[in-house]
């Protein structure tokens, strides 16, 4: 006789009426496959934990944004900001779904061209770019996006050396009525810095300046801050044009879109609240073509969202290593996953599903990581199913900043597989190994052996 | 272990203390459990039936087992529990 799938025995008050910190209820299905790939078979043939990413979503999100945009501003191109999400199949989407490359390093800068960008088609960002990063970026003609002065001095010199003319851009900070302000990036527009850079730029005749820039803040969760820092861009862009007699080729808004996720601390749920593309895009169109730009001049509109593109394709796979209870009787699941590669659970407040089916009852949990530290906690307050060891999991919108973040720490960093749109998936980066590590330490002759 | 007297669990996993007004909701294999406890089983006949019945090992029932019953000890739903000594 087949037994009966095991539940752990559970008993729970009933509190009618009663808020708490742990919420409703909110899993009511397993997710069992992914792009129709069963998470068990990609935890049996790749291990737990393991990162997974959906290439249809990737390109699903990326033309859902092309089509809000392009529907309402007529010249639109996005850049991939490599910081979000920088492997090389990831970018490698999103260059053959039409994006620049956006770099704010010269790793990452080198790891564009590595992947066959054109240098003319990256826009090199960001407060440290060394002589010999500019001096590439200047060489291959890239948008160099000036963040202060010491970097406009340094392009000036090497313009000279070089005896070429960079394209460049001023990064603009501003008030666009959010809180906190980003203003240690680029130049201030309220203060008249950028205009104070913008006229040395071009009194200097030594560059092109091509655009402007800005990136207002980071999960922004109001599209209206965009209309504002669009409209004080456009106001600075026909300033240039009127006193120089030179066109901008582009306004360039940066990126900070927020994703699905829901951020801790907040009330409802990031899938029900957040903007959604059409809703940033109609704030900024709306500005850049409500200003003094004429029909047949308006600037290409670059945008640099990251985290918004990729996020809702990632997923982190994981497994039940433990329940247990706390000291005050609250019920803690130990998970294989750790904030160590999980760093956006610091931010977020992760949705969690079962991969395996489960009752309707639920336990107000804690979730927490394998890591032998006090702030290892995935969810510190969730109402999940009953869940038994070696239970799989799969934690939704991880494909921002977990694989650039992530941490080296105690363990090795997984698998990350990648599902392509045939539904056939592929490793695109390996787990690590023991011997990765030890290839780039050094061991002085002294210490090679000892006696315990 | 006995479960308190006048504590009502109903078939469909409703659990009703009188004394203290409190209610409670039971997962199905909880409530197998309270019934085993409330016809006297002693622990390791609780074990073999629920082992007989769904896909679990000895190991883990009995650590579920002893969690499931400190928290109705905790609740005061049963009449004795032997609690760890420090």
């Amino acid at each position: 006789m087949t037994k009966l799938r095991y539940e752990r025995p559970v008993i729970k008050k009933l509190e009618t009426g009663m808020p708490n910190k742990f919420g409703t209820r909110t899993e009511y299905q397993p997710l069992t496959h992914i792009d129709g790939v069963a998470v068990a078979k990609l935890i049996k043939d790749y291990g737990s934990p393991l990162f997974v990413i959906s290439e249809k979503t990737i390109r699903t999100t990326i033309r859902k944004a092309k089509k809000a945009f392009e529907t309402r501003y007529p010249r639109v191109q996005f850049a991939w900001s490599y910081k979000t999400n920088y492997l090389n199949a990831v970018c490698s989407i999103f260059h053959q779904e039409g994006s620049w490359a956006e770099v704010v390093s010269g790793f990452e800068y080198d790891k564009a061209i590595s992947l066959g960008v054109d240098g003319k088609k990256i826009i090199f960002n960001g407060p440290e770019k060394s002589t010999e990063d500019l001096t590439k970026a200047i060489s291959n003609d890239s948008l160099i996006h000036i963040d202060h002065l010491d970097e406009l001095y340094s392009i000036t010199d090497l313009a000279t050396e070089l005896k070429k003319r960079p394209r460049v851009a001023i990064r603009v900070n501003m008030d666009t009525g959010i809180y906190p302000m980003w203003d240690r990036f680029g130049f201030n527009y309220e203060n008249g810095q950028a205009w104070d850079a913008i006229n040395k730029i071009m009194h200097s005749g030594k560059m092109e300046l091509v655009g402007l820039h800005c990136h207002i803040g980071t999960f922004m969760l109001s599209p209206f801050a965009y209309g504002i820092a669009a409209t004080k861009l456009a106001e600075l862009a026909l300033s240039v044009e009127q006193k120089f007699k030179h066109e901008l080729k582009y306004i360039d808004l940066g990126g900070g879109f927020a994703s699905k996720n829901t951020l801790k601390g907040s009330y409802l749920p990031g899938s029900d609240t957040n903007p959604t593309f059409d809703d940033f895009a109609e704030a900024i169109s709306s500005a850049l073509l409500n200003s003094n730009f004429k029909q047949d001049k308006l600037p290409l509109l670059i945008l640099e969202t990251g985290r918004a593109m990729i996020d809702e394709a990632g997923y982190l796979l994981g497994s039940v290593i433990s329940n247990k209870r706390s000291s005050t009787g609250r019920r803690n699941t130990i998970l294989d996953i750790g904030v160590n590669i999980l760093f956006t659970s610091f931010w977020y407040d992760h949705k969690i599903t079962p991969a395996q089916p489960f009752t309707q009852y639920a336990e107000d949990t804690c979730v927490y990581g394998p890591l032998c530290m006090n702030i290892d906690v995935i969810r510190e307050s969730t109402s999940l199913p009953l869940l038994n060891r070696g239970d799989q999991v799969v934690i939704h919108n991880v494909g921002a900043y977990n694989m650039t973040q992530w941490m080296q720490f105690i363990a090795l960093r997984p698998h990350v597989v990648l599902i392509d749109t045939e539904e056939k998936p592929h490793v695109i980066r390996l787990r690590e190994t023991l011997d990765n590590m030890n290839s780039m330490e050094k061991v002085p002759g002294h210490l090679h052996k000892f006696n315990l | 272990m006995k479960l308190n007297k006048n504590v009502a669990v109903s078939e469909s996993g409703l659990l009703f203390n009188p004394v203290t007004g409190e209610s409670f909701s039971v997962n199905p294999i909880g409530i197998e459990i309270l019934n085993l406890i409330r016809d006297e089983k002693p622990e390791e006949e609780i074990a073999e039936a629920i082992m007989a019945k769904y896909n679990t090992d000895k190991p883990t029932f009995e650590k579920d087992y002893q969690d499931f019953i400190g928290i109705l000890s905790h609740n005061n739903l049963v009449e004795s529990h032997e609690k760890t000594k420090a």
